[in-house]
């Protein structure tokens, strides 16, 4: 039952039934507890992780059904060396109680490698389905403007 | 243990009799330090509860929850501005429960004055009440409490812990302490030799720490600043350890159900499916309720979901309907307090307009991102407990009850909170956790609730209702009288933490609604509690929350009838009697560019409410967009006195006002044959990116005391988003959730 998967660029060999959903692979096996349990549905966004780039609700995902190479938040930067979108987030001091952002900086980060200059409503489509309790939405919109603006000029 | 709850109950429910008593038994008690909690080794120095300092660095400890309100950073920088230590150089650590970390501002908050009149004779008797803090080891983070507790504080233990590292170092060198001064982390002797604190360590562990007096304010180089957060970096790189992701060698993933008929009986079950499901190490009959242990969280959830459960019924209507007729029963029995009973409230002065009004809001879920979870490991005779909680010296002595053994002998560390809103000041997450790492001893057990399970067994925000009577004349308010009907929170938790039922006038039922800065000569304000069996409990601004919105949206309705502009006729109220309140809607006026007018197809609300200390006003704008409302901006003003970390004030002051916001839109929490009909967020939604308005805050600073910052931010927002839908709509709103009256963006 064993089931290889490619996890910020590292192989995995797993062994767990092939419906467990990737979000507690990730969590429960492999130990990468930066990607957050919210509702089990979809309907919150912080179990957001990338798989070949796009953001999925890894709540939803089985792990037979992994198409692609999986990226979590511990795969995009570290905190000795932060990605573009991670540092916006610090420099706008985003974060409150911090549970749903790596969420929101993995679904960030997926439309800013699609579109980089998004505009509010762009940033209202993309960002709807992650929910952040403490209401930390206007200085998420700011950091992705922020984040926007730096890549263009690296 | 019965003494400890006598007292809490006398304090909680505050009267005459008891501030005596408690202050009498307080000041003895106080005088004697509580124990240390920290345990330095050799060459390591504790100089207080809060520093410790070894050979490898400074350890500040900051034992409230950091639940996403900055307090981690803020009270690191009280004690930092003092010491002279750089906050990037230092470890800030939550520490373990301890007497030591008690609060002392939060029971000051329970007297029954009305807070923004008080006197500095009321304001040192409030601080002087603090101390029962103490006594009660009450180390809770909640009631919008932390700065002003660790204000005082944490400054003397930082000037202290700097003396006496002066003085260790004028012992080595030979020279006067006077001669010395210091700078991150160093004491700096007269010839520019520089000696590091962590060098001092072993010296000061043997010595009797030095009293210094505070600096004053204009030295101060962090206070009153906006510092970068010490967790930012944590919480954008996924790194940040909360509740949930404590990992421990060999740990195994339990998933629960608990009656969901509330407090009801569990009669039987049967698990012969899910013994056979994969993963499964265990199921643990939890007397109410029932868990499975497996190796993965997701095939513990799967496998106690197919566990059947035959569960008793709940010891309340089953139905929301038969609820709320419950709750309006308790009008009809004398009022549990009446804190306000200014001038005749029976007369209406002649000639004067009278209007009436009832108003209606549901129960509501805290819904925290990071649901319910606990880890324990049970190792016979001791119990170690990690998770996020608001009260740990609580959580402590719950655990200890459930697992039969002594306080000592069980440890709770303390994580990150994926959000508190009060729901982590509950210690029912922590109980079951220890029960079920009790099934499998000597082996590290998580216990995380599914959402559902954290939506439909809450300690919800009582539904509540409010019948209010006022009277305008000549454009003025001359009578208001109001009347509020809910169950208890307070009682409630009493009954839960003491074991014995609260008794006694319930201030906060009534708060937000006796104690607000309005000049109305003829002023009558009520509490009636209803007698229900419902799990209720605190839930961000608590009494504000409901009362905010009952109060405010019906001074809107009395200016209406008086003919003035809703936020003039405020001020008029306002003026004389609290001129920081004024100042906040002065402020939002001008931010706003508030005109009483607004085009067609947009809508303009104001709301001022004072709570903990703080008065907030907001402006919403609403604005119709082919027949959907979107909620698009909002601007706020809000005075807290002395603002320690004012960007930080400026998130938990529009935070606040989107989990107003969210539940004022969507929030309710209704009953079927028993059961909480709502289960996970499609059913109860909150404010997203597309929905959230742009926001503008500013803080003033001309408060007399300090207010607190994480929850009076939400209780104007429920009446400001309905008084702007009435502005838009000529519809008023007296019910909430707002979206079953309104066609509102989702």
């Amino acid at each position: 039952m064993a089931t290889t998967l490619t996890i910020n660029g590292k192989p995995h060999q797993v062994d767990l039934p092939d419906d467990v959903p990737l979000l507690w692979v990730l969590r429960d096996e492999v130990g990468l507890t930066g990607t957050k349990f919210g509702c089990g549905v979809a309907a919150c966004g912080a179990c957001t992780v990338q798989i070949d780039g796009e953001a999925v609700r890894s709540c939803q995902v089985a792990l037979s059904d992994v198409w692609g190479e999986v990226t979590t938040i511990e795969g995009l930067g570290t905190p000795d060396n932060l990605a573009t979108i991670q540092q916006a987030w610090v420099d706008h001091q985003v974060a409150q109680c911090g549970y749903c952002q790596s969420g929101q900086i993995m679904q960030a980060a997926a439309l800013l490698a699609e579109n980089p200059a998004p505009s509010d409503e762009e940033i209202d489509e993309a960002m709807q389905g992650n929910l952040c309790r403490c209401g930390t939405y206007p200085r998420i919109r700011a950091a992705i403007h922020d984040a926007a603006a730096k890549m263009k000029e690296a | 243990m019965a003494s400890i709850g006598k007292i809490l109950r006398r304090t909680f429910l505050i009267g005459s009799a008891a501030i005596v008593g408690g202050v009498a038994f307080g000041v003895y008690y106080v005088n004697r330090p509580a124990k240390n909690p920290l345990k330095p080794g050799e060459g390591e120095a504790a100089l207080t509860p809060f520093i410790l300092i070894d050979r490898n660095g400074v350890t500040l400890f900051a034992p409230r929850a950091e639940m996403g309100q900055g307090v981690k950073t803020t009270w690191a920088a009280l004690i930092a501005e003092e010491l002279d230590v750089d906050l990037d150089q230092v470890t800030v650590l939550h520490g373990p429960a301890a007497a030591a970390y008690y609060n002392s501002a939060m029971i000051g908050e329970s007297l029954p004055n009305k807070g923004y009149d008080i006197a500095n004779f009321q304001h040192n008797l409030g601080e002087a009440l603090g101390v029962i803090g103490k006594v009660l080891s009450l180390q809770v983070t909640g009631g919008s409490t932390s700065m002003k507790d660790g204000f005082e504080r944490m400054r003397a233990a930082g000037a202290s812990a700097r003396e006496t590292l002066k003085q260790a170092a004028a012992d080595r060198l030979g020279v006067d302490r006077g001669q010395l001064k210091t700078a991150s982390g160093h004491v700096i002797a007269p010839d520019g030799t520089k000696i590091a604190y962590t060098d001092l360590a072993a010296d000061v562990a043997q010595m009797e720490p030095i009293e210094a007096p505070l600096r004053d304010p204009s030295e101060w180089r962090y206070l009153g600043r906006t510092q970068p957060r010490l967790d930012m970096v944590e919480k954008a790189t996924g790194t940040a350890q909360f509740g949930v992701d404590v990992r421990l060698p060999g740990m195994k993933f339990a998933s629960v159900r608990m009656n969901p008929r509330l407090g009801g009986q569990m009669n039987g079950f049967d698990d012969s499916a899910a013994k056979a499901m994969p993963g499964v190490e265990e199921i643990v009959d939890l007397g109410n309720g029932v868990a499975v242990i497996a190796t993965n969280t997701w095939l513990a959830n799967q496998a106690v979901e197919a566990i059947e459960v035959d569960w008793g019924e709940a010891p309340y209507p089953p139905e929301t309907d038969a609820i709320f007729a419950e709750i309006a029963k308790a009008f009809d029995a004398a009022p549990n307090s009446t804190m306000r009973d200014d001038g005749d409230a029976n007369t209406v002065p002649e000639g004067a307009t009278v209007i009436e009004a009832e108003y209606t809001v549901p129960y509501l879920a805290h819904a925290t991102m990071e649901p319910m979870n606990g880890t324990a490991l049970f190792s016979g005779n001791r119990l170690e407990f990690w998770g996020g909680n608001q009260a740990p010296t609580f959580m402590q002595m719950k655990i200890a009850e459930a697992a039969g053994l002594d306080t000592e002998a069980v440890e709770v560390y303390t994580t990150y909170l994926g959000g508190g809103f009060g729901r982590r000041a509950e210690f029912d997450f922590s109980v079951i956790a220890t029960k079920v790492a009790m099934a499998m001893p000597n082996v590290p057990v998580q216990t995380t609730w599914s959402r559902e399970e954290d939506m439909r067994h809450d300690f919800y925000r009582p539904g509540a209702m409010a019948r209010m009577r006022g009277a305008v004349k000549d454009g003025k308010a001359v009578l208001i009288d109001g009347k509020v009907a809910s169950q208890s929170c307070t009682q409630q938790a009493m009954q839960r933490m003491t074991g014995m039922p609260g008794a006694g006038p319930d201030k906060v039922l009534v708060e937000g609604f006796f104690n607000q800065p309005y000049a109305v000569p003829n002023y009558r304000m009520s509490g009636h509690i209803a007698d229900l069996d419902i799990p209720v409990g605190f839930w961000r601004s608590v009494g504000n929350s409901h009362n905010g919105f009952f109060h405010k949206t019906f001074i809107d309705e009395m200016a209406h009838a008086a003919g003035r502009d809703p936020l003039e006729f405020r001020l008029a109220l306002m003026r004389d009697e609290h001129a920081p309140s004024a100042g906040c809607l002065e402020v939002v006026r001008d931010m706003s560019g508030w005109t009483g007018k607004t085009p067609d197809g947009v809508g303009r609300g104001v709301a001022l409410t004072y709570s903990f200390g703080t008065p907030v006003a907001q402006v919403i704008e609403v604005v119709d967009e082919d027949g959907t409302i979107r909620i698009s901006k909002a601007w706020i003003a809000c005075d807290m006195g002395l603002a320690l970390d004012p960007e930080n004030v400026k998130a938990q002051m529009f935070g606040g006002m989107m989990y107003g916001l969210s539940a004022a839109c969507y929030g309710e929490i209704t009953f079927a044959e028993g059961e909480v009909e709502q289960m996970n967020f499609p059913d109860y939604d909150a404010l997203r990116m597309h929905t959230a308005p742009q926001v503008e805050v500013q803080v003033l600073e001309t408060n007399r005391f300090m207010g607190g910052a994480g929850e009076p931010g939400t209780p104007p927002s429920m009446p400001a988003l309905g008084n702007a839908l009435f502005d838009l709509t000529g519809q008023r709103a007296r019910t909430l959730p707002l979206n079953k009256q309104f066609n509102l963006l989702v």
